[in-house]
């Protein structure tokens, strides 16, 4: 586990911007990162962070300003090194009038598989992400969560060792961020790396080894999830019901959100007993208690605010 | 190489999926037919006629497909960002450019194919025969198919540095200028500064010569074109698409996408 | 890219745009074998152009017109004398539209010329002016064209003066018009008044190669004229000296000429062996001259 499959050194990105393209912005400043062979890592960071930016650089969709990235101990100007890895990009697109066999087809012949090799394959992934049945369907007729799954079966097609997804699941309901997440799993006990970006800290939570948090262009830390966002309940919370006929709850009610017949109250995790004790007495049902965890917002909200502190600017002016 | 074919018989593919294409054909082939009917009214004049219209709307046609879905060959991928995908492959850039070229170069090889049939059914139907002379239209044909390969070079040029618009424009303009290179090297005749002269004189043999693969006038006619032309235009547009797609490449290997 | 592969480039443009520029030069030769002129008009069917091209057919006449133009510009400048396409051209643009005024001027003037300068075809010239007059019955500009081609070039005096009248009818027609008619109707051709015709098309003409061809016309009716009076002091100079005599310098010699005469252009006329005046050989003049039937 000590090998490493992708290695990102200095990486720095400014894109142009204002009349002439005169003026640069700095997106990435400086990146420095490692992910080991065999793991999940989880890329994160709020909107405008970098993370997409991050990954084209290494796809070779753009050019860094300054740095260098090895993925598999290749640098990434070597195009050998893309037979080895997949790549979802965010909010894919595909030629749409391509039915999904065929672009997934199209796809398979840059890399040395036979005719039947590649319809055996273009078939099993239609299988896996859910789209045996639509896989003869031009692309212009599909949802923007089937695209995500079509993206994700190009992806995978070749078995690469390295797994690249860009907000792989955004734009999915409930099932399909599911079965996004066992694919994910899927592939770590195959000992592939993946690699993907997200916002949404719960998806980092469940999947990744280690998280990286990105913000304004600059990496906060990198670690395991737990450890990282240092989640320590902020208290916990009791959901209950107060029959009519209920003597008042007191202050305690006063505290608590009503939505419908239900009541929400949250309390430290010290005064839980007395709490729950006092409500009892009062008459009310208590349905469940659960552990409050910050919100990714709030943490978020914490290290955009220190960045802001620490840096005002972040644009550096053309020569 | 077969990755250059796979990109180029993709693009082949969505061209023949695209319904524009065949509403193009089709207004060709509506040309042709009244071609006919307009040579049957002109006596004496029908193969000139037929023969004039119809290379004049396999031209057009053609240079409509050539600078329209030339220009967003790359640029339309680029938008659409079907091209991020793509490129994470084993697919080089350069590669990418040329397959693209390709693929375009045989749809418009299909196309006027197609359109030229139907320009000798037209003939064959007015004179009920076709003769050694009317190869001069094939050949017609063939230039005009370089002239097209040219064309998509050099909007593919374009539109890997500038908008699909401008692309669009440059590419009809240096078209244009192209048709008027003669009248270029003409102008030196006292009538403007002999540096002024010479420099157009240079440009005039920069620019890519449009004029070059119009035999129009000898196919109506059916004059012999010498086989010594057939041979140099030909070397004439490989190598002047083999420069223009070489920058183009140059340029997009090193383009941000966005 | 490195530095390396950007010189690469730059050295196969560069040699690509030699290959290109030695393929064109190869390429021009074999196009002027191909192409012939008869090219730049592939329609020359006046109804069928009409037809093709729908209500735009003013505009379509427009182009046709810079080409008339163009290609008889082409002519001048390249000194050719065949002037065969002169007519289509003309023909369609005139049915494309037939209020196209600059057409029948500039038309009438190429086409009834006589062959170095014009086409040499009156009757076409007369085709189109009644074509014309069909078309704009009111416009007594096309009447004062056509006395011209029956005066100049068809040498059809009668015709001439009726045209002259029927135009002068207009009060906006030339005053001298009418005068013109008659007097035409009476001396036939005279140098009087081929002079003071194509006087006035200098003087009023707007098209620049109408007037160029009227200046031409006047120096060659003054050359017209020298020579006459030259031949009739050759004459006096056979009754003193018994003999023609050879060169002009003979003739200034002896004391008949203060110095040698020259033409408008300035060029000195020389006697043939014969003891006749005539253009010098230089002169541009003698291009635009038509050698009379009778002369060699
Ligand atoms: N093509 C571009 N031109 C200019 N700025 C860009 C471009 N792409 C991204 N950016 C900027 O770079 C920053 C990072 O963007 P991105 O990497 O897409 O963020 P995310 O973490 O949401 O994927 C943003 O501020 C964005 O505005
Ligand atoms: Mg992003």
């Amino acid at each position: 586990m000590t090998e490493l499959a992708i290695d990102i050194e200095n990486l720095t990105k400014d894109y142009p911007y204002g009349f002439l393209h005169l003026k640069k912005r700095r997106s990435l400043e400086s990146l420095t990162m490692q992910v080991q062979a065999g793991e999940v890592f989880g890329f994160l960071g709020p909107n405008g962070a970098g993370k997409s930016t991050t990954i084209k650089l290494l796809m070779r969709l753009i050019f860094p300003t300054a740095g260098s990235a090895r993925i598999l101990g290749k640098p990434i100007s070597d195009i050998e090194m893309h037979r080895d890895i997949g790549y979802l990009p965010e909010q894919p697109y595909f030629y749409d009038y391509l039915t999904a066999a065929e672009l997934l087809d199209y796809f398979a012949r840059f890399h040395d598989f036979t005719a039947a090799e590649r319809r055996e394959r273009v078939q099993r992934m239609l299988k896996k992400v859910g789209l045996e049945s639509a896989g003869r369907i031009q692309l212009r007729k599909y949802s923007k969560g089937m695209l995500q799954r079509v993206g994700l079966a190009q992806a995978i097609l070749h078995d690469p060792a390295v797994v690249v997804l860009d907000e792989p699941m955004s734009g999915l309901d409930p099932v399909g961020r599911r079965e996004v997440r066992d694919i994910i799993l899927e592939l770590k006990k195959q000992g592939k790396t993946v690699l993907f970006s997200t916002h949404i800290l719960s998806d980092a939570e469940m999947l990744c080894d280690r998280v990286g948090v990105i913000v304004g262009g600059k990496l906060q830390g990198v670690g395991a999830p737990s450890e990282l966002v240092g989640v320590k309940a902020q208290g916990m919370e009791i959901l209950f019901e107060l029959p009519a006929d209920a003597a008042s709850g007191g202050e305690l009610l006063a505290q608590a959100t009503r939505t419908g017949d239900r009541y929400r109250l949250q309390v430290e995790e010290s005064g839980l007993y007395t709490a729950m004790e006092r409500l009892g007495a009062a008459g009310a049902k208590i349905l469940s208690v659960t552990q409050v965890k910050p919100s990714l917002e709030e943490y978020f909200m914490h290290l955009v605010e220190a960045d802001r502190a620490q840096s005002a600017a972040v644009e550096v002016r053309a020569k | 190489m077969t990755r250059i074919g796979t990109v180029a018989l993709n693009t082949f593919r969505e061209a023949v999926r695209d319904r524009v294409l065949y509403n193009l054909v089709f207004f060709a082939l509506v040309m042709m037919a009244a071609a006919i009917l307009v040579g049957q009214i002109s006596i004496g004049i029908e193969q000139i006629v037929i023969v004039s219209l119809g290379l004049s709307a396999i031209s057009i046609i053609g240079l409509l497909i050539s600078v329209f879905i030339g220009v967003g060959l790359v640029s339309k991928e680029i938008d659409k960002r079907t091209l991020y995908a793509l490129l994470a492959k084993p697919l080089r850039r350069w590669e990418f450019i040329l397959g693209k070229f390709a693929g375009l170069v045989l749809t418009l090889t299909v196309n006027t194919a197609a359109m030229a049939a139907g320009l000798f059914l037209a003939l064959f139907y007015v004179k009920r025969s076709l003769e050694q002379a009317d190869t001069v239209v094939l050949i017609a044909v063939y230039f005009i198919l370089l002239k097209l390969a040219l064309v998509v070079a050099l909007a593919m040029l374009f539109s890997c540095f500038t908008t699909p618009l401008l692309a669009i424009l440059f590419t009809a303009g240096l078209y244009i200028a192209g048709l008027f290179v003669h009248e270029m090297r003409g102008l030196q005749g006292g009538l403007i500064d002999p540096m002024l002269g010479r420099l157009l004189r240079w440009i005039s043999y920069l620019l890519p010569n449009f004029e070059n693969f119009d035999v129009m006038g000898a196919a109506a006619h059916g004059r012999v074109i010498p086989g010594a032309l057939i041979a140099q235009n030909t070397a004439y547009a490989v190598v002047y698409c083999a420069i223009v797609l070489a920058v183009a490449m140059a340029i997009f290997s090193q383009r941000n996408l966005k | 890219m490195s530095s390396k592969n950007y010189i690469a480039l730059f050295l196969f443009v560069l040699l690509g745009f030699a290959g290109v520029w030695r393929l064109q030069e190869r390429i021009d030769v074999q196009q002027s074998e191909v192409a012939r002129e008869d090219d730049q008009l592939m329609l020359r069917s006046s109804k069928l152009v009409k037809g093709l091209s729908l209500e735009y057919a003013p505009l379509v006449a427009d182009i046709y017109w810079t080409r008339v133009v163009q290609y008889f510009g082409n002519k001048q400048a390249e000194n050719q004398v065949d002037l065969r396409l002169l007519w289509p051209l003309l023909d369609v643009t005139s049915v494309l539209d037939p209020q196209l005024m600059p057409v029948y001027h500039f038309g009438s003037t190429f086409l009834s010329d006589a062959s170095p300068r014009g086409a040499g075809r009156p009757d076409l010239a007369v085709e189109l002016l009644e074509r014309g007059l069909r078309a704009n019955p009111d416009e007594w500009r096309l009447y004062y064209d056509l006395g011209f081609v029956y005066y100049f070039d068809m040498k059809d005096y009668a015709k001439a003066s009726a045209a002259l009248y029927e135009g002068s009818k207009n009060p906006k027609a030339f005053i001298w018009m009418k005068a013109m008619a008659a007097k035409i109707a009476t001396e036939g051709n005279s140098t009087e008044t081929s002079n003071f015709l194509w006087q006035d098309v200098y003087n009023t003409t707007k098209d620049p190669l109408v007037k160029q061809n009227a200046l031409r016309h006047l120096q060659l009716l003054r050359a017209e004229d020298d020579r006459k009076q030259i031949d009739v002091l050759a004459d006096e100079y056979q009754k003193r000296f018994g003999r023609r005599p050879v060169r002009m310098s003979e003739l200034v010699q002896s004391g008949l000429l203060r110095r040698e005469p020259v033409d408008a252009l300035g060029y000195p006329y020389i006697l043939s062996e014969a003891g006749r005046a005539e253009l010098n050989l230089k002169t541009p003049l003698r291009d635009k001259w038509i050698k009379a039937p009778g002369s060699k």
